[in-house]
């Protein structure tokens, strides 16, 4: 794993022109020196045996539930393997990744995956960080519209796919075609356009039910890293005549950057696999079948378990990138906090 | 200003949850209307027809499905978590930080990257169709965001009473459930209730590890539209009830929400 630079979070302070650390800072570091020195110079094998017993049980049970059936993917990768025809098993070299690389289907997946990450994260970013900014400031009700916008998260997500696929999408009496007849009745016309969404525009209508989903993610994320901004530096800036627009250009967008990395690279690594959305709005038909659908469909419909696994292997390659990126981003916030 | 704006923007936000309710709770002829029958009135008929659903397509079994593997993963979860993330915080064993960005690093594996083997395991062990399976590899999903939530709430405990306990005599359990448990409380509630969430959620697994016998509420309501024949009010009325539990616990736990999700990075 990349060590993140840990002149880091102290340049961006001193960019920053932060005047020392936060309060509640030195706590912290006396805290960390203290749990450090709590490890006695005198302790042997035995004392190291009994620091990491408690660690052991998740460790061990992880890594058996997660690691070894992705070592069993890659073994099958390399297989020749397809439940319908079982006697023709073996090993197949790179059959399956030639197979899955030269299949049209595949490369339309992995574009459709990269599309709908790319424009759900960037969407419900921006999103996420103007209702952030929003829910910062003080206002009446502020709880309740809090409330009111975590609610989409919280909708379970095949019930939310549901939901926008019979009770808004749906051509003859969704609420979206609906209300568009409505409108043009208040104006005395009985034409009103019905297009049908799901057919006409099934990527932006699966990329629309997840920002609906992900956007109150990165205002939460956002809004917690609004609220651990310093007021007194805010003040200061206020009291040295600075406007709404340079407050925010020089302070608060600044000190936001690392949590905008983070909601974007924590979005990006659900987004990247959803399966729900994709499996109930269009069943991967119309052109917006994503990466784990794609895998999803090969073993589960075609059976082709070598193939199924070659491509499970290529959505862990992608995903990779990603989390490389979030990591590095999750390890560097986390330092500044012990720091 | 700022109000109004913000007002406007949650309900927005809150439109598609609130459509889904009122459908719900209107007849079927006045749900499926267009333009929307707003003011048509409210019953009870969609839920009614939901729970009164016969032919083996009630909906008790997959949601007591879907409830058993989900506290029963979260118990197991926490049972893990508490030990690990107190060997990675209060008394932290060498190269932790390492050790916690392994737990992380998990979670970032692609849950179809380990699907086929895991089914071709469960269908050897007979354990296909079985919530027991659902318990393990929820469990598996969940631990690395307890892991790092847990680790950031008992970085709060005290360091002297648990070296005074130990100096006692206490054992690490004792230790645990005496001293860590108590102080930690808050933070390994909102820790299960996350961790429940998550589990409740989850649909690619149920979907192709579980059939008839523990099938959840998340593929029963996927298969929900098909088997039925489409109601609306009924469609809608089922996705309320399914998503409640959720919903309750995340309103429940909002403010630690963030931290979860977040995984621990943003306090």
């Amino acid at each position: 794993m990349a060590a993140p630079s840990d002149a880091r979070p102290a340049g961006a302070a001193a960019e920053r022109g932060t005047p020392g650390p936060p309060p509640g800072h030195p706590a912290r570091t006396a805290h960390g020196a203290r749990t450090a020195r709590t490890a006695r110079p005198v302790q042997g094998r035995a004392a190291a045996r009994s620091r990491r017993a408690p660690l052991l049980p998740a460790l061990v049970f992880l890594i058996a539930v997660t690691q070894l059936p992705f070592v069993g993917t890659l073994v099958i990768s390399f297989m020749r393997w397809n439940a319908l025809a079982p006697d023709d098993r073996g090993f197949g070299g790179l059959d399956n990744y030639r197979a899955a690389f030269t299949d049209p289907d595949l490369r339309a997946a992995l574009l459709t995956t990269v599309v709908l990450t790319a424009v759900v994260v960037l969407v419900s970013l921006a999103l996420g960080l103007g209702l952030a900014l929003l829910l910062d400031g003080p206002f009446r009700g502020r709880g309740l519209v809090r409330t009111m916008i975590i609610t989409p998260f919280l909708v379970v997500p095949a019930a939310a796919a549901l939901l926008w696929k019979h009770a808004l999408y749906n051509a003859s009496y969704g609420l979206l075609n609906g209300s568009l007849t409505w409108l043009w009745a208040l104006f005395g016309s009985d034409a009103a356009p019905q297009p049908d969404w799901m057919s006409s525009v099934p990527l932006v209508a699966v990329e629309v039910s997840l920002i609906w989903q992900w956007t109150p993610f990165m205002t939460l994320i956002l809004l917690a890293g609004l609220q651990s901004r310093s007021p007194d530096t805010v003040e200061a800036a206020r009291v040295d005549g600075a406007g709404s627009r340079q407050v925010f250009r020089h302070l608060t967008f600044p000190h936001l950057r690392r949590y905008l990395e983070l909601s974007a690279l924590l979005g990006s690594i659900h987004v990247v696999q959803n399966f729900d959305a994709v499996f109930t709005l269009t069943s991967g038909g119309l052109g917006t079948a994503n990466l784990p659908y794609t895998v999803y469909a090969t073993f589960y419909q075609a059976h082709d378990y070598g193939r199924a696994s070659a491509e499970g292997v290529i959505a862990v390659v992608c995903t990779m990138v990603i989390a490389t990126f979030a990591l590095r981003t999750v390890s560097s916030l986390f330092k500044e906090a012990n720091a | 200003m700022r109000g109004l704006t913000a007002w406007c923007c949650g309900l927005i936000f809150f439109l598609p949850f609130a459509w889904m309710v009122l459908t719900s709770l209107h007849a079927e002829p006045d749900a499926a209307t267009n333009p929307p029958a707003w003011g048509a009135p409210l019953t009870l008929d969609g839920y009614r027809a939901f729970f009164g659903a016969a032919d083996g397509a009630a909906p008790w079994p997959p949601l007591l499905n879907s409830l058993t593997a989900s506290t029963l993963s979260t118990a197991l979860v926490l049972l893990l978590a508490v030990p690990a993330a107190y060997a990675l915080s209060i008394r932290p064993v060498r190269k932790w930080t390492d050790v916690l960005f392994f737990f992380l690093s998990t979670k970032m594996l692609p849950a179809v990257a380990g699907l086929l083997p895991v089914y071709l395991i469960a269908r050897n062990t007979g354990t296909l169709d079985t919530v027991w399976l659902l318990v393990v590899l929820y469990t598996s999903m969940n631990l690395p965001v307890a892991v790092w939530m847990m680790r950031s709430f008992l970085a709060e405990v005290p360091v002297e009473i648990i070296e005074a306990a130990s100096i006692d005599g206490a054992a690490l359990p004792t230790v645990l459930l005496r001293i860590v448990a108590p102080v930690a409380a808050p933070g390994i509630a909102a820790t299960a209730l996350i961790s429940f969430i998550f589990s409740w959620n989850e649909l690619l697994f149920a979907r192709v590890l579980t059939g008839v016998v523990a099938g959840t509420a998340p593929v029963f309501l996927t298969g929900f539209v098909t088997s039925q024949g489409l109601f609306l009010a009924k469609v809608c009325a089922a996705a309320a009830c399914v998503s409640l539990p959720v919903l309750v616990a995340g309103f429940a736990a909002q403010d630690k929400l963030v931290q979860g999700l977040s995984l621990g990075a943003v306090k």
